[in-house]
């Protein structure tokens, strides 16, 4: 047993943290995040440049890393300094690749690892929810290549994105596992057309409509029909990486929280001697430390091959994180009274991404549906 | 990172299982399995087995007759114990007076009592609680008053305990007794040993809202203490007290005990039928039953956590309160689900059936529902004892937000 990260970990934490600290500070972050496009290109590429991109990644797919702990560290980081870089993008579009792509498409790898081509997954549609095989986009043979048709929701930083990961039915029902297929799609390939928005939590996002989208058959990735699993393994990173995250901005907003209630004066001396407001701080904290040990579990399943066990640790994880970042952003602004209320506190704006995270990938009753069916398999 | 146990501590599982499969009784393991109430006899017999095999003292160091385990080795063992259904090791002589009399006794007190309580020659409880003293445990207002007669130097203690858990199977009882009326709160305070057997001791049953009778009062009325069983410095028994709260506290958040109840439970979940069909498959009960367990789960990990930390040189400080806080929380959904599992069943009360381990009548209801509603309610004073879960709370603020 060792809780430890490794010497390697605690240097890459410890540099992507000083260099967010010093270049992603709140005032500078809230620009990024309300600016036109979503992100920075100059702070994406200083972080790719730091190697955070590579951590995500195992020596075999041109990284250092890859493992459920290598992604916990750095999205802690990320989830610290509410980040909106498209980092996760480049996780999850990434590792689909690794696992299925051809020697030709896995060329691309490189690129995303140092930043140079930012990566999206368009995968949800406006009537999924949070059901990930239901497909309604269609991808239909044509000669040796494709043409797509369809429509995928909230694709985070699309208008940013050089490459879009599209799933798409080339047979089956509209809930099938089987007969989803999967297409590296140029955002630029004609047909593609994005209507971007900004989103609550800041950067951006867009709705994708795809009319008519012609590809060549190297687009394919994977074998055809079979993306389900591809989907299913690279999102279980995706799911590692919102779980740390979250960490990441409890611990931020539990700080500040904390910090309020020792300097905030009512009546004449700290709010936090009141012991309604202790009770319920004391409280909070155990909650977080839950939420951590659910990370750890769920980084340390990541690779488990058996996928009943990897899946159930996944969701409990995602599940747990779900309730608990919840309740963190409530008590928080609760804690905090009509100032944390407002947009200038910088606490808000972690209570927004913690809410939010909730709704990216399955929420807290959805993972909790998914947890008692998969113990039913 | 690494979340297995070593190949040392899952050797020292194994020797566990062994252990248990050979030495533990069915007899014993049916009986807790069953939730019947365990007797003196029952408890003396489980407390001899691990003493044969040196495993009884799981925090004591080696040189007094422990087994010198590290928080690690007595996770695993309370776990596979839990599992294997075993009666819990009653603390009182052992993880509370033994380590206070290892840090504070004279050489003579620890040669003395000691062996007595490895051997069962005591059965020790616990003299903290007062009517007016329920979490505020510093406002003791039994005295002792020294005094040196013909007989020697001793004290006469007089007032009243109160929460005695098996204080009726009791000889000894350890005290917090006020020797300093004019001191301030927690001065003034001494930690003394007092023969239960003693003229003025009295032992008074309280029954609990499930009809059992694990707690009692005892009252002392001009009760002689030899001077001898003074454990620390007069006046500084809160000390004592103190330490006693706060030692070997990594494994309060009973995992084990849980992971056990959760066990039971989906075998019962399994059985039950509601609409036609199983239980389990119930939505609204489902989804209960997986957040408890994905809160055991992530608990397991919180408390291996803490054991880890306090192997790495940390001492196990006001963690503990959230492993208490959450652990019995945990516990009291277990117990919850349980006995709504159990639906109408629930009902009937059938003290015999959890008296008598050779009790045959014709069983009513379910398999564990004649102890499914009475558990429930005895596991409401999970959050009360050991300092209740809001005294936690406050230990939190103070300890670890600084508030």
């Amino acid at each position: 047993m060792n809780f430890e990260h490794t010497e390697d970990r605690r240097m890459l934490a410890d540099s992507l943290g000083r260099f967010l600290r010093e270049q992603y500070a709140f005032e500078a972050r809230n620009k990024i995040a309300q600016s036109a496009e979503g992100y920075s290109p100059e702070r994406w590429k200083q972080i790719a440049e730091l190697g955070t991109l590579g951590a995500l990644f195992s020596e075999a797919d041109g990284g250092y890393g890859g493992s459920g702990f290598d992604i916990a560290v750095v999205f802690e980081q990320l989830g610290r300094a509410l980040s909106v870089e498209p980092v996760l993008g480049a996780l999850i579009v990434g590792r689909a690749i690794a696992s299925a792509g051809s020697p030709a498409q896995r060329e691309r790898l490189g690129d995303i690892i140092e930043g140079g081509c930012i990566a999206a997954l368009a995968h949800g549609e406006p009537d999924s929810f949070y059901e990930l095989a239901r497909v309604s986009t269609r991808a239909q043979k044509k000669g040796d290549g494709w043409v797509l048709d369809g429509a995928k929701a909230i694709v985070a930083q699309a208008e940013a994105a050089d490459l879009l990961l599209v799933s798409a039915r080339t047979a089956g029902d509209v809930t099938d596992e089987a007969g989803i297929a999967l297409f590296l799609v140029p955002t630029k390939t004609a047909g593609v057309s994005l209507r971007g928005y900004p989103v609550i939590d800041g950067g951006r996002a867009a709705e994708v409509t795809l009319q008519g989208v012609t590809l060549g058959a190297d687009a394919l990735l994977g074998a055809e029909g079979e993306g389900f699993a591809v989907l299913e393994r690279a999102i279980d990173a995706g799911l590692v990486a919102l779980v740390a995250e979250a960490v990441g901005a409890m611990d931020v907003a539990k700080e500040a929280t904390l910090e309020y209630l020792r300097t905030r004066k009512q009546f004449g001396v700290p709010i936090g001697s009141f012991q309604a407001l202790q009770h319920r701080m004391a409280d909070m904290l155990l909650e977080v430390e839950q939420a951590r040990s659910a990370l750890i579990n769920a980084a340390a399943a990541l690779d488990d091959e058996d996928r009943i066990r990897r899946e159930r640790a996944l969701s409990a994880a995602k599940y747990t994180i779900g309730r608990i970042g919840t309740l963190v952003a409530e008590e928080s602004i609760q804690l905090h009274g009509g100032i944390g209320m407002t947009w200038e506190l910088p606490l808000s704006h972690y209570a927004k991404r913690l809410v939010m995270i909730d709704h990216q990938f399955g929420d807290d009753d959805h993972h909790l549906a998914r947890y008692i069916a998969l113990g039913r398999v | 990172m690494d979340l297995s146990f070593t190949p040392e501590e899952e050797a020292f599982r194994a020797e566990v299982r062994a252990f248990l499969a050979e030495k533990y009784p069915k007899r014993l393991a049916d009986k807790v399995r069953q939730g019947k109430r365990l007797t003196k006899a029952d408890q003396e017999e489980w407390h001899a087995i691990l003493n044969a095999r040196g495993w009884l003292a799981n925090h004591w160091p080696k040189e007094y007759g422990g087994t010198g385990w590290t928080p690690g080795q007595s996770f695993i063992f309370d776990t596979e114990c839990a599992l294997a259904a075993t009666p819990r090791i009653v603390p009182f002589g052992l993880s509370m007076l033994g380590p206070v009399l290892i840090k504070f006794g004279t050489e003579e007190q620890k040669a003395r009592w000691l062996p007595r309580i490895l051997d069962g020659s005591d059965w020790w409880s616990q003299g903290y609680s007062e009517p007016g003293s329920g979490s505020d445990l510093a406002s003791v207002k039994t005295t002792a008053v020294r005094g040196i007669d013909a007989q020697g130097d001793h004290y006469i203690v007089n007032g009243q305990k109160t929460w005695t858990t098996l204080g009726q199977h009791g000889n000894m009882i350890f005290c917090l007794v006020r020797t300093d009326p004019k001191a301030k709160k927690q001065e003034g305070i001494s930690f003394l040993l007092v023969d239960m057997k003693a003229p003025g001791v009295e032992v008074r049953p309280i029954v609990t809202l499930d009809g059992d009778r694990e707690v009692n009062e005892v009252f002392f009325t001009d009760v002689r203490v030899p001077a001898e069983n003074l454990v620390g410095q007069e006046h500084r028994g809160w000390t004592c007290a103190k330490y006693l709260l706060t030692y070997e506290r990594t494994n309060i958040a009973g995992i084990g005990g849980s992971m056990a109840a959760l066990g039971r439970l989906k075998q019962v979940a399994a059985k039950q039928r509601k609409n036609g069909r199983p239980l389990a498959e119930d939505p609204a009960f489902a989804a209960r039953l997986a957040r408890v367990e994905i809160e055991l789960e992530n608990m397991k990990t919180t408390n291996l956590r803490v054991i880890a930390a306090v192997e790495g040189g940390g001492v196990p400080g006001a963690e503990s309160s959230m492993l208490k806080i959450r652990g019995t929380q945990i516990q009291q959904e277990l117990s919850s689900l349980y006995r709504r599992a159990m639906g109408p069943y629930a009902l009937p009360f059938i003290e015999a059936a959890l008296e008598d381990e050779h009790y045959d009548a014709p069983a009513v209801g379910p398999a564990g529902a004649a102890y499914a509603a009475a558990k429930y309610f005895n596991m409401r004073k999970t959050s009360i004892y050991g300092g209740s879960n809001e005294i936690q709370r406050n230990i939190i603020s103070k300890m670890i937000l600084g508030l």
